[in-house]
């Protein structure tokens, strides 16, 4: 498979580029939705986004990419000793995937053939201190989703059928992406993606003639146009490295949480999960600013993406919740 | 240079394009099954080995898997490879049929550079189209209705690819202003018109891209895309950016004059389908979840069967199957040995998703206040849809005919753009409203929804099926209507908003099989909770 599209490259969208950035320093965020139109990038940015991970240390051969061999599951046989360097997983999970797939299941070959009682791991063992990537993700069926939340909500994968008895770790950062247009998404399923990001295509002649320009120079004159671009997401790279690094130093203060509340709280959003969220964002984004302290500044540009997709809908406002929670940063925290 | 207005010749040229660069992802083609759908398949040989898909394809099929049957007669796992490996060219027939989850896989892999996909929409109706996702991923789409088979020429021999083609800088900003004037948001239109161009001139034997090129590869690859009709010539063109450099001055296209060579290919029902708001909704199979016998829901006792469709074993029932005949089939002390025959699987019940049909009077003078009312809702009932699995659509009856103002939708977004603004006033054509109702009704069965109707409104029918105010016959026309309702089984609901109760309501009620809801003055928090309950009974 070739390359994928260099994040760097991408041009404009920078909310979301921002949101990827913001994840890929603080996994614990928990993960980003885009939401857009057809042919905005969104997939792109996605893909793009795995090639800058950094690796990650694993057990050579565990199914659920275990750092130690501590926390290698019982269940999982012939894992090699010490542990090897690996890209961090981005497992896609496609429309219309069974839950067997997702969850594992009985491994039928092993059964029928040897007689053995095995455990076939699914896309979440695959997933494990990764990425799940979902696209058109407001178009899952209920009972994945419903599945998807349980173990996202747990970190741990529990199966129990066709006799096996199988608990894994299962944490992972779920990035999802979708058309509006098509249907909306369960609220308690927003509620988990930490932030949401919001695309259209671009306005104005210019950027997207670039857009264009650039998207042709890679599929036309590919290894050129990977090498022009590599030092910029090595630096994208270093600098998410630096800013995780940075992160256990910086603390909120008592202003910024009072601030983050007093927001959340005009805004009405549902839970504490908002503030946890956006303290969590402002922290992040100070850190790839390399700026020594959280400030007012910081949680201003990272709101709405923290918070957007947990207001109360009401179907009569016709501004969108951007404009809603553009408008309340603006009042409180003028 | 084949005629480019028939569109067996653009087809044509359409196929010889993608075989000298597959990156253009292929054809669409819509045609029913037929002489001149066969010629066109004929024709596919450049593309090299064809790979046949069909919407019923599970993922086993696609990506392969364990061959179960083969395994269990020869005693050792026999693997088999999936479609999706195999090189070459892929047939999606049946796309209309295509369900969601394999329009994405699909997707993907053609992302992931599979291909080229030639995709046979075979739709009759205005609301059967292929998936969205896949249309979007390739460069071209022909529809063939109506071509006759006289005449019908044969695919021109493909040169070699040239390795570079130059493209001029001024071109770029031609395609794009122009995929703006057309309404065309996504990257890959002038991406694939780029490319379109490029191989164009490769054809023509020329290393350089010319106004014709680029004249002609919008003409096939945006005019299909265009979602609003170009402004009209009094707006002024969009301005220049920078001035051309003296080399370039020949390849400079008037704006209007590409304007008008994608004008001419336009869909010729583009307008009526911009006025039905068709074209953002026309997602082959839908949203709604088809319902699948055998994958989940609530357990039904196992019953014997192979392993295709995705069927899950029923591993106690089949061991249940095959252990009487242990003793016989066994060597002492071996290993159970279970043959195909014993295989059960599992089966589940699945309720599938509703489809709420609000057929609104929009006549009279309190047309605007009742449409404004179901308006709300509408948009009321879908911001608690998730839960309840619904979906909506909204029918207006007014004047001679009845309009689909929503087609069905769970998305909240959508309906606010729809229902935007709303016309009203005129006569009350109750049977065509219903039969418009129907008309949802029928298609929403076929994407495996479970519809219900909502009659709102306050008067008597006066004006027929055939547009004539002639109130008896509209009234016998209306009972018709209901009984037809009636007939094709779906539930139905008739809400009488007037200040008085109008008995003829209540007769046609009772012809529908539905209940009657008197609510004068009834307010969208009233409608939807009444509806709500009315519905759960």
């Amino acid at each position: 498979m070739r390359q994928p599209f260099p994040f760097s490259a991408i041009v404009g969208q920078d909310e979301m580029k921002r949101a990827m950035i913001l994840t890929a320093i603080d996994a614990g965020l928990g993960g980003v939705l885009v939401f857009g139109d057809r042919g905005t990038g969104k997939s792109t940015a996605v893909r793009a986004l795995a090639a800058l991970l950094p690796p990650i240390m694993v057990v050579p051969g565990c199914p659920v990419n275990s750092e130690t061999q501590a926390d290698v599951p019982a269940w999982a046989d012939a894992t090699g000793k010490g542990t090897i360097s690996v890209p961090t997983p981005v497992v896609d999970l496609p429309l219309g995937v069974t839950e067997d797939r997702v969850t594992g299941a009985l491994d039928i070959e092993r059964a029928l053939t040897r007689g053995e009682k095995a455990f076939q791991p699914g896309l979440l063992a695959r997933a494990n201190r990764g990425y799940l990537y979902i696209d058109e993700v407001n178009l899952l069926e209920d009972h994945i989703v419903d599945l998807l939340l349980d173990v996202a909500a747990s970190g741990e994968n529990v199966v129990e059928r066709e006799g096996l008895s199988i608990r894994h770790a299962a944490r992972f950062v779920l990035v999802g992406s979708g058309n509006p247009e098509e249907g909306e998404l369960r609220p308690q399923l927003l509620d988990r993606f930490g932030l949401s990001v919001e695309v259209t295509s671009p306005r104005d002649i210019d950027t997207r003639v670039e857009v264009i320009r650039r998207r042709d120079a890679y599929d036309t004159d590919h290894a050129a146009f990977m090498l022009r671009w590599q030092a910029e997401d090595a630096a994208i790279r270093d600098r998410i490295l630096g800013a995780r690094a940075a992160l256990k130093g910086l603390k909120a203060g008592d202003k910024v949480l009072r601030d983050v509340a007093e927001l959340c709280l005009a805004l009405g959003a549902d839970g504490l999960r908002g503030e946890l969220t956006l303290v969590r964002a402002a922290r992040a984004y100070a850190a790839w600013r390399d700026d020594t302290a959280i400030t007012r500044a910081h949680v201003r540009d990272v709101a709405a993406l923290a918070l957007r997709h947990r207001l109360r809908r009401d179907p009569l406002d016709e501004a969108g919740s951007t404009a809603r929670v553009g408008r309340v940063v603006e009042e409180v925290l003028a | 240079m084949p005629d480019l207005t028939q569109p067996y010749d653009r087809a044509l040229l359409a196929v010889t394009l993608v075989a000298m660069d597959p990156g253009l992802g292929g054809v669409a083609v819509r045609a029913r099954a037929g002489p001149v759908r066969n010629a066109l398949a004929g024709q596919l040989a450049p593309w090299g080995r064809l790979t046949r898909l069909h919407p019923g394809l599970t993922d086993d099929d696609l990506f392969g898997g364990l061959d179960l049957t083969a395994t269990l007669t020869a005693g050792q796992p026999v693997l088999r490879p999936g479609l999706l490996s195999r090189a070459g060219a892929f047939e999606l027939t049946m796309a209309e049929r295509c369900p969601v989850g394999l329009a994405a896989r699909l997707s993907l892999a053609l992302d992931q550079g599979a291909g080229p996909l030639v995709m046979w929409d075979e739709g009759a109706e205005e609301d059967e189209r292929a998936p969205v996702a896949l249309a979007e991923r390739l460069a071209f789409a022909v529809d063939l209705t109506g071509v006759g088979v006289a005449g019908l020429g044969a695919v021109a021999p493909a040169p070699a690819r040239l390795t570079h083609v130059a493209l001029p800088d001024s071109a770029l900003t031609d395609i794009i202003s122009l995929c703006g004037r057309l309404g065309i948001d996504s990257a890959r239109a002038p991406l694939f018109a780029l490319r379109c161009a490029r191989a164009l001139a490769a054809l023509g034997g020329r290393d350089a891209v010319t106004p014709d090129d680029i004249a002609i590869a919008a003409a096939l690859t945006l005019a299909h895309r265009a979602t609003q009709l170009p402004p009209d010539d009094a707006e002024p063109p969009p301005p220049e950016e920078d001035q051309p450099r003296p080399e370039e001055q020949d390849l400079i296209i008037p704006q209007d004059l590409l304007l008008e060579a994608v004008k001419a290919f336009l869909p010729p029902d583009l307008l009526a389908r911009l006025a039905a708001g068709q074209l953002r909704t026309a997602r082959g199979s839908g949203t709604g979840a088809v319902k699948k016998g055998n994958r989940r829901g609530r357990p039904l006792p196992a019953r014997p069967g192979g392993l295709t469709g995705g069927a899950r074993i029923d591993l106690v029932a089949t061991l249940r199957a095959a252990a009487p005949w242990q003793p016989m089939r066994r060597a002492p002390g071996g290993p159970l040995r279970i043959l195909p025959a014993d295989l059960r699987v599992k089966r589940f019940e699945d309720r599938s998703d509703r489809l709420l049909i609000f057929a609104v009077d929009a006549s009279g003078s309190q047309a605007l206040t009742r449409l404004a009312e179901a308006k709300g809702a509408v948009e009321l009932l879908l911001a608690q849809a998730y839960a309840r699995r619904d979906h909506v659509a909204l029918i207006a009856f007014r004047g001679t005919g009845a309009e689909v103002l929503l087609p069905p939708t769970r998305s909240l977004v959508q309906t606010k753009r729809r229902l935007a603004a709303l016309p009203g006033g005129g006569g009350t054509p109750l049977a065509a409203g219903l039969m418009a109702a129907l008309a949802q009704a029928d298609g929403a069965r076929r994407r495996g929804l479970t519809p219900t109707i909502a009659l709102l409104t306050d008067g008597r029918a006066n004006i027929a099926l055939d547009g004539r105010a002639d109130r008896p016959q509209a009234a016998a026309d209306a009972l018709t209507a209901a009984r037809a309702l009636r007939a094709a089984g779906a539930a139905a609901l008739v809400i009488d908003t007037g200040q008085r109760a109008e008995p003829q309501l209540a007769t046609l009620a009772r012809a529908m099989g539905g209940a009657y809801l008197a609510l004068p003055r009834a307010d969208a928090q009233t409608l939807s909770r009444s509806l709500s309950a009315a519905l759960d009974a």
